[in-house]
């Protein structure tokens, strides 16, 4: 399959930016993993459901009748189910079929997009492995795609905006939600008053629907413990002194079956990685047109930086735009985005403020017992990873990984990267994967045997031929 | 409170398929971990080392604590694959394979 523009991602950022270079007269294709568009923010309920009104209260609806309503009214093909796991340069697009993921689809393009999205990062604590100890994100995806929740009375916990509506969201679904646990510092909001103030209104919203559902909002706490045998029965929290410590004598236990916990999010940049573009921090790194430093590959979103659907939006807008104009090749006229650019901007700011505003509690990483499980996969202890950076000398987390496995296994280190380069207390590393999920080595097998035969039949070089070999997929 | 209800979800008619030989009821649109969670169960695999039990984290396919043997198949992950009429579910020891 040939298109102009190939989208990576069926979120916010990845249609907005498909609706905005179609509108322009390229052909576009999007390829998400998911069953349906939306991504995470606007994930709806599988259509098996039949959910008659899918708009939980903890997900405005507007923003996705628009984006579905113009998505409907033109030519952007959406190929759904479609994992991607890697980005050849010129552009060939591979993805998994889903949800078996035993065949591989190619589709070549002149331009990429990157709209990937972001995932969520949780730091370790004793007790996190429990059955019944989710990720945030994870008990709000589950319920808004499933309809379903783990259990009867959920604590949630950690850091950043997202613990709002997993906590409304789970209160409006009939969960019990004794307490949300926040580890940022109130005062750390009054220091940021003036960039966070637009967001006032919507504060005030998720307040009163916490105080509705009897939601003891605790600030500046944090769980330290999740107890439990073979399941999760309770936790532990207790306050936080300025410095971050945990304060001696405040911990107190909640009785709960549920935690949902998550210390914000990281950007997905696996296929930028393996396209070559160049990061900046754990982001992305693009420029006003939103594009990267490789030609060609554009990104926006939270791929780019995690800051919200809106500024995905506008991001995802220009981007669109730019590509438009230079596969044309022209310069775009930056001013004709400049409602979006300044959206843009504006949004920017605000999520520097909420980064500075929602933190982890400074000393997590030493407050983490050596016994403690931080590589889920591999069930690589905290001691083990101080071992690996104390006796062995390991500065680095790849040279944590290869001494402990910490991020060897299943999930390739996407859940405890953060946590082992913070407990072996060395810089986050890009994780350079070259596929960015798990590929069946068939597959792989198939992408080599189709790629050789052309080759003997063409008599052309191997980069040449894969185009050929792959563009109808492996049968 | 089924969290059905207030979302008005009308979804087909339910269909069993079976966890570790006990029946329990899916609806359509259900993926296996959803069904699971439906049925009150919250585990569905043993760690490789420990023995422990493990069952969704991450809720989107990135984690992989939800694998699953789905119909003799290992390492399924539970928050993708569609629940499906007949399907038989069972716990996950360990890599899943005889070794």
């Amino acid at each position: 399959m040939r298109t102009d523009l190939a989208v990576i991602g069926a979120g916010p950022a990845g249609l907005a930016a498909a609706l905005a270079a179609a509108a322009r007269g390229l052909r576009v294709t999007v390829l998400d993993s998911a069953p349906a568009p939306g991504g995470q923010f606007h994930r709806q309920p599988a259509p098996g459901l039949a959910a008659h009104r899918p708009r939980l209260p903890h997900d405005r609806g507007r923003g996705w009748r628009w984006l579905r309503d113009a998505l409907a009214a033109s030519d952007v093909t959406v190929l759904t189910d479609h994992h991607v796991w890697v980005v050849e340069h010129g552009f060939t697009v591979h993805a998994l079929l889903g949800p078996e993921q035993r065949e591989s689809v190619a589709v070549r393009a002149e331009a990429v997009l990157l709209a990937t999205g972001g995932y969520e990062k949780v730091l370790p604590f004793p007790g996190w492995t429990l059955p019944g100890v989710v990720a945030a994100g994870g008990a709000q995806a589950m319920l808004k795609g499933g309809l379903v929740v783990p259990g009867r009375r959920a604590v949630v916990a950690g850091t950043g905006p997202l613990l709002l509506p997993v906590a409304t969201g789970l209160a409006a679904a009939g969960v019990v939600v004794p307490a949300l646990v926040e580890a940022a510092d109130p005062a750390a909001f009054l220091r940021h008053r003036r960039a966070l103030a637009a967001k006032l209104p919507e504060g005030a919203g998720y307040a009163a629907r916490l105080l509705r559902h009897r939601v003891r909002f605790l600030a500046r706490h944090t769980v330290v413990r999740a107890h439990g045998g073979r399941a999760l029965t309770g936790v532990t929290v207790a306050a936080l002194d300025s410095g971050g410590h945990v304060r001696p004598g405040t911990g107190r236990y909640i009785p709960c079956d549920t935690l949902a916990v998550g210390h914000g999010m990281v950007p997905h940049t696996d296929l930028a990685e393996t396209l070559g573009c160049r990061l900046a921090g754990a982001a992305v790194r693009v420029d006003d047109e939103q594009r990267t430093d490789v030609p060609g590959v554009w990104a926006a979103g939270e791929a780019t930086g995690i800051g919200g659907a809106a500024l995905a939006l506008a991001e995802g807008h220009i981007a669109g735009r730019s590509v438009a104009a230079r596969l044309r090749g022209t310069a775009p006229d930056p001013s004709t985005w400049a409602r979006a650019a300044g959206t843009r901007a504006r949004l920017r700011e605000f999520a520097r403020a909420l980064d500075a505003v929602y933190a982890p509690p400074a000393h997590w990483a030493e407050q983490v017992p050596d016994g403690t499980v931080v590589c889920r996969c591999e069930e690589v202890t905290a001691g083990a990873v101080r071992e690996a950076a104390r006796d062995l000398g390991a500065g680095d987390p790849r040279t944590v990984k290869l001494l402990t496995r910490a991020g060897m296994g299943w999930c390739q280190g996407r859940m405890c990267a953060p946590a082992v380069a913070g407990i072996a207390g060395c810089e986050p590393a890009p994780s350079r994967r070259p596929f960015a999920r798990p590929v069946p080595l068939g597959v792989l097998a198939r992408q080599h045997r189709d790629a050789t035969a052309t080759d003997d039949a063409t008599g052309e070089g191997a980069g040449e031929a894969t185009d050929e070999g792959t563009e109808e997929g492996p049968s | 409170m089924n969290p059905q209800e207030p979302a008005r979800a009308r979804p087909g008619p339910a269909f069993t398929l079976t966890f570790d030989g006990r029946e329990i009821a899916a609806v359509p649109g259900q993926t296996v971990a959803a069904a699971l969670w439906a049925a009150g169960a919250t585990s569905w695999r043993t760690t490789r080392r420990a023995g422990r039990p493990r069952g969704v984290f991450c809720g989107i396919g990135v984690c992989f604590d939800c694998l699953v043997t789905v119909n003799g198949s290992p390492n399924q992950r539970a928050c993708l694959v569609p629940a499906r009429p007949g399907d038989v579910v069972r716990t996950q020891e360990g890599t899943g394979h005889e070794d």
